[in-house]
């Protein structure tokens, strides 16, 4: 320890009996107490506090019959088209038409397409807003809450959005859009790949290659 | 008159508290330490404001940038019955006890079935060449090995855990963990396999965004 032991012991004078050296009770614990701080050095270094997150994402079953596949009511819709591009988001309403000019952009920011979403969501969001305060005020039950919020989601003519991905495109982008959509409480929405109309659109804009 | 003598003491300084303090801070991260799993490539998945924890049992498909795939399956006898199937469909021979352990106890992989028993048997310093150099598990339709991977291992998992009567919220889940730089195309080619399989429902590894939504 920090300590330094002075020559105790022995005698001063001539005519003293010698004693036997007393010898300090304390033991040395520089080196147990070394250990201990190599030791939390090392788990504190090593320790990871951020355990990564996930996201459960639902993929529909592909039914084998063509024919019983769920047809999605594409005025509701909203097509985003996802590409290599970092910063741009290009999306169009409806069904899709050869023809640049329904093409709008815009861009991965708060300011972007959380806007965007909330615009065109705003209806369903009013609802279950409403829907809350009565649960708040204690009006309706939680499980009458919970059934009520079901299907208002699962209305006819919520906003349906459908994420096109290019190939190129990059798997940042589509977890922000994923992260974005469960943000802005899209009831619905789907993966799907980008069609070749669709591309062709694009590069006419100039936007890919 | 005498001088006045200062009682020589020692300079000491009891340090008895702060190293009760530093081994009770040793015991605290000795206890919650879970150590980081031997990853096969470094990857740096996106960030999102999701605040679901990740599963513990989990079959899991990692993508690196490069778009080389890579599997681990979590339990040991699982494992054992799943490379025995692999080896069996791919007719590899000479498969030994001891590389089935070996393959038991390992993390994710990332080599076709023609270099497994070599990987196995690899030290650290061979696996961590193959991990750099090797072209990940096959994904072409032509040689789906990552699919059979999936399906043996997601089988034996469903056969594992009906035996040993595991709660269904502790089943394992399909887990994907990607780099945030990787292209569409190879996770796409993922999931696609995943649902050929009739797989539909996937846990997406993200990190945490500090910044509020």
């Amino acid at each position: 320890m920090a300590e330094i032991i002075e020559g105790g012991g022995g005698g001063h004078g001539k005519h003293q009996k010698k004693r036997a050296k007393k010898h300090s009770s304390r033991v040395d614990m520089t080196p147990m107490v070394d250990l201990g701080f190599l030791l939390l050095t090392f788990f504190v270094l090593t320790t990871q506090f951020s355990k990564p997150k996930t996201m459960e994402i639902n993929m529909p079953v592909i039914p084998k019959d063509s024919t019983k596949r769920v047809k999605i009511n594409e005025d509701n819709a909203m097509t985003l088209l996802l590409t290599e591009k970092a910063t741009k988001v290009y999306y169009y309403y409806g069904k899709f038409k050869n023809d640049a000019s329904i093409i709008k952009t815009t861009d991965y920011s708060k300011e972007g397409f959380r806007k965007v979403f909330r615009e065109r969501n705003n209806d369903m969001i009013a609802k279950v807003k409403i829907l809350k305060d009565k649960l708040m005020k204690r009006e309706i039950a939680d499980s009458t809450y919970k059934r009520l919020v079901i299907k208002e989601k699962e209305q006819k003519n919520n906003l349906f959005v459908i994420v096109k991905a290019d190939e190129k495109a990059k798997y940042k982008n589509i977890i922000d859009i994923i992260d974005e959509l469960v943000i802005g409480d899209v009831p619905a929405y789907a993966l799907v790949d980008i069609s070749p109309a669709e591309k062709q659109v694009l590069k006419v804009m100039g936007e890919i290659k | 008159m005498g001088k006045i003598k200062i009682p020589k003491s020692a300079p000491s300084l009891d340090m008895t508290p702060m190293v009760d303090l530093a081994f009770l801070l040793v015991t605290f991260f000795m206890l919650t330490a879970k150590f980081r799993v031997n990853e096969a490539v470094p990857i740096l998945p996106p960030a999102s404001h999701s605040e679901k924890i990740l599963p513990e049992n989990m079959l899991q498909v990692t993508v690196d940038t490069a778009g080389r795939a890579f599997f681990s399956l979590d339990g040991q006898d699982v494992r054992k019955n799943l490379l025995k199937k692999m080896v069996q469909k791919y007719n590899i021979t000479g498969v030994t006890e001891s590389d089935m352990k070996r393959f038991a106890v390992m993390t994710e992989f990332g080599v076709p079935m023609s270099q497994l028993l070599a990987y196995i048997r690899g030290g650290e310093k061979e696996r961590g060449k193959f991990d750099k150099e090797s072209t990940g598990i096959p994904i072409d339709s032509v040689n789906n090995q990552l699919g059979d991977w999936i399906a043996f291992g997601w089988n034996e998992k469903q056969i594992d855990q009906q035996t040993k009567k595991i709660s269904k919220d502790n089943w394992c889940r399909i887990s994907i963990k990607a780099d945030g730089q990787t292209n569409y195309k190879a996770i796409k080619r993922v999931m696609q396999i995943f649902q050929d399989r009739n797989l539909n429902s996937f846990n997406l590894i993200t990190n945490m965004k500090t910044e509020a939504p």
